[in-house]
This record gives structure tokens, C-alpha cells and sequence, in this order.
């Protein structure tokens, strides 16, 4: 049976995580500098322009998942009203703080809890469901929670789109300068957009070095590398990460180096990871010597529009050509530009029970993409981090016969 | 060589979350054995059972044996295959040995329903499998014979013989039940009900994917309850086949590529 190859590069990952994590929580103890809550697509370049230490509580909810915590957690969330159908994300993290645990504490000694934060900031381009979350923390530790008020089925991003977004995003500048005293320092927004356009470059970069045949790159990995991409966006550190990570890649590519060996099919995978499956399912991929080469999720974290010239237009911008805001026919064009620089042999659709908004795969547009471009698919049934929505045994059956069709 | 006769052969063996079955071909693609048994717990024991069976059905012995695929949800568990296929594999491999043609294949087992769409050469075009959910499954019809005390091989004739009909309107097992316990307490004849429950598998099947062309039903649900068939026909207006056997059709097609490997 085939390993799972690993990149030298993942060492210097925990460290950035984790340095990332003691960051927070130095902050949160000493009261030094203001801790800022944020959605993992924005706006995190205004809050450290503005002097914040930010966290992320989908990445901790992701590790809760990929720790299998979550299932632990989720009911006490669904008991006060929280329903399992909703975003398990959300549940399985309230679910968490209601139990008083975190899995920070597991990996990180001297990390007691979550960072108590001093503002929370959330952007509803992903969904609605983020706001609820922020909402919730911002009751029950009385904080001030604003966000942005996003736009949905977006189909070209226009400029009354883009004035919309900034202007949100200056008024938010001023509850919160009004909330935490907090100012913003308007050359410090310039170069935390150009740090993270960097990091978004590099990271596209990245991801792009699975379109080599074979590819050194997998999709499980990407959702682990992702992570400075998420956490440390606009800071140096997070692209130093990229820089390594790439030049580690592009000696794989030289060398030959498959991080599936003998990758006979290349798939591509659409929609949210099933967190406490992670790995078996890179296992089972490994083993059926197909490659899951590149995903709509890992790509989520690709902001091409930032401009440091341009701040706030240009982050209004990258937040609302973000995928999960976009309309169906440009979802559609997005796989075709998918796939001719992938060049994949199919794509699965994860159905998430708890996430609509990453669910694809509900109005047929996986039929109308398969009939345009030949290319099949199928749907599996699961979830990010609800795994009592997810049968193992089927999604297996349905992926192992699918390559099965794919070998003709 | 038992009497100028060729005793090699090839096993097909689908451990189904309900039932196991085994199908012994020869080398002509001929079946000459067969077996079908409760799976029970123990999918290891039960292919073992259903094995033996199909040889002494043959009148063959283990030796004869030149090849065993396995497929099913205890694949994994039949530990004397030489090798596994899905049953998506395999029963497109069984259907197309009766059908060389186009078709589309509609499979209601025990816990799953399948849904394959075929080419001319049995080269599978796509295919669907129900949500993680229960109804349409026979697991459905299992519940409901269980809640109402009915014996399961009784349920085709009683719905042959129903006057009327009733509409479930529940798409969740659990709901149904309940549904159907309410028709039963308002004095509903229980004939009636079982053929709402038969129309009802058949909407559910018929909701999974698009059900062009042929298409032929395979599974333990039409095998022992041939009105599902003549529903979905109703249902599509077009013509629906049954192959043979069509509870072991998966069977078949794993003996069949065994014979081919």
C-alpha cells in the first residue's frame, strides 16, 4: 500500500501555526494589541491595518472537524437551538466553547482557550450563517460585532457592486475605530493588501503546480498548506511560507516526483472537505493511483484583484469576485478554466448537508457542465464537520466506482 | 474433467447489506451454480454459505473454482476473492450480458438504489446512487412490513389484490411509518396501503435521475415483488425489462468478470 508523501515544507508550517496561535493568545492576555475576529475571506487587511491581532474561528472550527472533536461538540449547540442542519462550522464551535474545550490546548501548551476577542468583524459573502456565529459570541462576551452585508449570485462584478462593498468597509473602519479606539494607519492597509496580493499570487502559484503531469500537489495537501494563506494573509511571514513551499514543489516537478505514484486519473473536487476524513479519503485516492489534482475550496483563498494602489476598491473587489458569491453560469465558465489548465478526467461534487452555499451541486449545474465538456461527475453525501451526515461505506462505493468508469 | 465434462468455473460472489448472493459461471459464460442467503453479521460466514451452496448447486467443488470477483458492500470480507469490483461495475457487467444494448439500469437493493446508465458495449455512461436516506430502499418496505406485522413475501400478492390506493406523501421512513400507521388506525385496508407503499418506492427511484430509454430493473425488490416493475412502466410510460434472477444480477456480473480476467 502507498504513503502518503509528505513536503519538508509542512515542518515549517506547524511553526507558523503555531506562532500564529501564541500570537493571539499573548495578545488576548495581556490586552496588547486588540484581538479582532474575522471571517476567513475578509476584511483581515483592514483589521491588521487598523492594529489588530486577528483570529479566525472557521480554522479553528476546521480543526475542531479534522481533530474529530466536532461530532463531540455539535449537540450541546444543537440544544440551545442551534439546528443540525445549519452550518457545522458554527455548531460544532459554540458547541466547543459551550464545553469549555478547545483543541488549541491539545496542540499548544499554555493555550487555555479561545482568544476573547475585543471586536467581531464577519463578511457574508461566504453565507449568513457566519454572522450568525459572530452574533452569537458577540452576546453572549457583549462585543461589538459588526460585518459586511455581501451581494449573492453575482454574475459580472460591477462598479456599483464594488461602491457598495467599500463603502461598507469605510463605515466598519469607523464603528470599529469608535468601539476599540483602535485607528486606521491608511500606508499600513496599502502594504498589508500588497502582502497579501503576494500571498495570493503565491499561493495560486501553488496550487497551479498540480497542473504538471504528474502532479506533486493533491488537494489534502492543499487544505493543510492553506492554512497561512488563511491565518497570516497580509503579513510577510505568510509569504515567505509560499515562496519555500513553491521552490520545494518546483524540485518535486523537477525531479519527477508524484505525489500520487503511477497517477493514472485526475480529479477534480468541488465544494468543502470532509475534515475528519481527511486522510483516509487521501489514502483512498492514493490507493486507487488517481490524484485529486485541484478544488474550487483551496482556490477560495486566491484574491487576484487586490491592488495596494487601490485599497478599498480593490478589496471590495476580490471579496465579491470570490466563487461562492457568483452566479451559476460563471461557476460554470470558472470549471472550464478549471479544467483546461488542470486538465482533469472528472469531478466530484461534495454535497455538505450543513453547507448550501459550498454545495454545488443542488440546481444541476453538474449536469449541464458534464453535457458542455464530456467530463463526468458524481456527488457524494457528507459534510465539513458533521460526520453523522456522512456514510463512509457509500461515499467509497461511489468513488471507487467512478474510477472504475473512468478506466473504461 | 468429471464425465468428458469441464468442471473449471468462475465465481461471482455480492455480499448486500441485506442478502448474499453467489453465481458460478463455466467457461463459456454459462451459469452453473447458484446461491442466495440472508447476510447476516458476519459477511465473512455468509460468503462462505452462499459458496458452498453454489457449488454443491453445480455439482462442483472448491478446486473447480479457477476465480472469484467480489463486489457488494462485504466485499472486503470475502476473503478467498481474488479480486473486488463495485457493484456498480457488476451489475452493469450482468445487465448487459442480457441486454447488449443501450439501457439504463435501476437497481433497488436492500439499503441502496442504483441508477446506471449504459452504453451499446455495457461501457457505464454515469450513475447515481440514492442520498444517504432509506426511502425507495428495501429497507423501507422492511420497516413497514415489520411496523405492520406483515410477512414480506405476502406484500406483492397483497398489493396485486388491492381495490384502492393510498399516497404516501412522506419522503423520510420514519415519517412514513407514522403516515401509515394513522391510515391503519382509520380502519384503511391494509391492501391498499402496501400498494401506496409500492407506488411510493417507485416515485422514489424514478426521482434519482433521469430514466431514459430501456431501462431494466435489477434487485431483490423487484424479484420478489414484480408489481414495482409493472409501476415504474406505468410511471415512465415506457418499456421496463427484468433480466432473469435480477436479485443476483451483480453476482452474475462479478463471475462473469472473473471469467474475463
Amino acid at each position: 500500500m502507498a504513503e502518503i508523501k509528505k513536503l519538508e515544507t509542512a515542518r515549517l508550517m506547524k511553526k507558523v501555526m503555531a506562532d500564529h496561535f501564541y500570537e493571539i493568545d499573548a495578545a488576548c492576555k495581556s490586552g496588547e494589541p486588540k484581538v479582532a475576529w474575522c471571517t476567513s475571506v475578509g476584511p483581515a487587511e483592514l483589521l491588521r491595518a487598523m492594529g489588530f491581532v486577528v483570529y479566525f474561528p472557521e480554522n479553528h472550527a476546521a480543526i475542531l472537524g479534522a481533530s474529530r472533536a466536532a461530532n463531540d461538540c455539535i449537540p450541546a449547540a444543537n440544544a440551545i437551538g442551534y439546528s443540525p442542519e445549519i452550518c457545522s462550522y458554527l455548531t460544532a464551535d459554540i458547541g466547543a466553547y459551550l464545553k469549555g474545550f478547545t483543541p488549541l490546548s491539545k496542540i499548544y501548551d499554555g493555550i487555555e482557550s479561545i482568544p476573547k476577542p475585543d471586536v467581531l468583524v464577519y463578511n457574508t459573502n461566504q453565507c449568513r450563517d457566519v454572522k450568525d456565529w459572530f452574533e452569537w459570541y458577540g452576546r453572549e462576551w457583549k462585543v461589538p460585532c459588526y460585518g459586511i452585508e455581501s451581494f449573492v449570485n453575482v454574475g459580472e462584478v460591477t462598479k456599483d457592486h464594488v461602491d457598495s462593498i467599500a463603502g461598507q468597509m469605510k463605515q466598519l473602519a469607523k464603528k470599529i475605530t469608535e468601539a476599540t479606539g483602535n485607528k486606521l494607519d491608511e500606508d499600513k492597509l496599502k502594504e498589508t493588501v500588497r502582502l497579501s496580493r503576494r500571498c495570493s499570487d503565491l499561493w495560486r502559484d501553488v496550487l497551479e503546480m498540480a497542473a504538471n503531469i504528474p502532479s506533486p500537489l493533491t488537494f489534502f495537501d492543499g487544505t493543510i498548506h492553506m492554512g497561512p494563506a488563511v491565518v497570516m494573509r497580509g503579513t510577510q511571514v505568510a509569504v515567505d511560507y509560499y515562496e519555500t513551499l513553491l521552490k520545494e514543489l518546483q524540485t518535486w516537478v523537477d525531479q519527477g516526483i508524484a505525489a500520487v505514484e503511477g497517477e493514472r486519473h485526475r480529479i477534480y473536487w468541488e465544494g468543502m472537505p470532509i475534515w475528519g476524513k481527511l486522510r483516509e479519503n487521501a489514502k483512498l485516492f492514493l490507493d486507487l493511483k488517481t490524484c485529486v489534482v485541484a478544488s474550487t475550496y483551496c482556490n477560495s483563498w486566491i484574491f487576484s484583484a487586490f491592488d495596494p494602489d487601490d485599497p478599498w476598491n480593490s478589496m471590495a473587489r476580490a471579496y465579491t469576485e470570490l466563487f461562492i458569491v457568483r452566479d451559476d453560469d460563471y461557476k460554470e465558465d470558472y470549471y472550464k478554466r478549471m479544467l483546461e489548465i488542470f486538465k482533469f478526467d472528472g469531478i466530484i461534487f461534495h454535497d455538505a448537508k450543513t453547507c448550501p452555499n459550498n454545495s454545488n451541486c443542488r440546481y444541476g449545474l453538474p449536469q449541464r457542465f458534464s453535457k458542455e465538456t464530456g467530463i463526468p461527475f458524481i456527488t457524494i453525501d457528507g459534510d465539513l464537520n458533521d460526520l453523522r451526515c456522512y456514510s463512509e461505506e457509500q461515499a467509497i462505493t461511489k468513488i471507487e466506482a467512478f474510477i472504475e468508469q473512468l478506466d473504461g | 474433467m468429471v464425465n468428458g465434462r469441464v468442471m473449471d468455473c468462475f465465481a461471482g460472489i455480492d455480499i448486500g447489506s441485506t442478502t448474499a448472493k453467489a453465481i458460478l459461471v463455466d467457461g463459456d459464460s454459462r451459469i452453473v451454480g447458484r446461491s442466495v442467503q440472508r447476510s447476516g453479521y458476519d459477511f465473512a460466514a455468509a460468503a462462505d454459505r452462499v459458496i458452498t451452496e453454489a457449488l454443491e448447486s453445480a455439482g462442483r467443488k472448491r478446486s473447480d473454482i479457477k476465480r472469484v470477483v467480489s463486489t457488494g458492500y462485504g466485499r472486503r470480507n470475502v476473503e478467498f476473492a481474488d479480486e473486488q469490483r463495485t457493484e456498480i461495475l457488476c451489475h452493469a457487467k450482468g445487465v448487459n450480458f442480457y441486454f447488449p444494448e443501450p439501457v439504463t439500469v435501476v437497481d433497488i437493493g436492500g439499503q441502496d438504489n442504483k441508477v446506471i446508465h449504459l452504453g451499446a458495449d455495457g461501457e457505464r455512461l454515469g450513475f447515481t446512487m440514492n442520498r444517504k436516506c432509506a426511502a425507495g430502499t428495501g429497507a423501507f418496505i422492511e420497516e413497514i412490513a415489520y411496523r405492520l406485522d406483515l410477512p414480506l413475501e405476502k406484500l406483492n400478492e397483497m398489493a396485486e389484490n388491492a381495490a384502492g390506493e393510498v399516497k404516501i406523501g412522506s419522503f423520510c421512513t420514519v415519517f412514513s411509518c407514522t403516515e401509515i400507521l394513522g391510515m391503519a388506525r382509520r380502519g384503511v385496508p391494509v391492501d391498499d396501503i402496501i400498494k401506496g407503499v409500492f407506488r411510493s418506492v417507485v416515485k422514489r427511484v424514478a426521482e434519482m435521475d433521469a430514466l431514459d430509454g430501456k431501462v431494466v430493473m435489477t434487485g431483490g425488490v423487484v424479484d420478489h415483488n414484480p408489481i414495482v416493475a409493472r409501476m415504474l412502466r406505468e410511471l415512465l410510460e415506457h418499456e421496463v425489462e427484468v433480466p432473469p434472477d435480477p436479485q443476483a444480477i451483480g453476482a452474475l456480473g462479478a463471475a462473469l468478470i472473473a471469467r474475463e480476467l
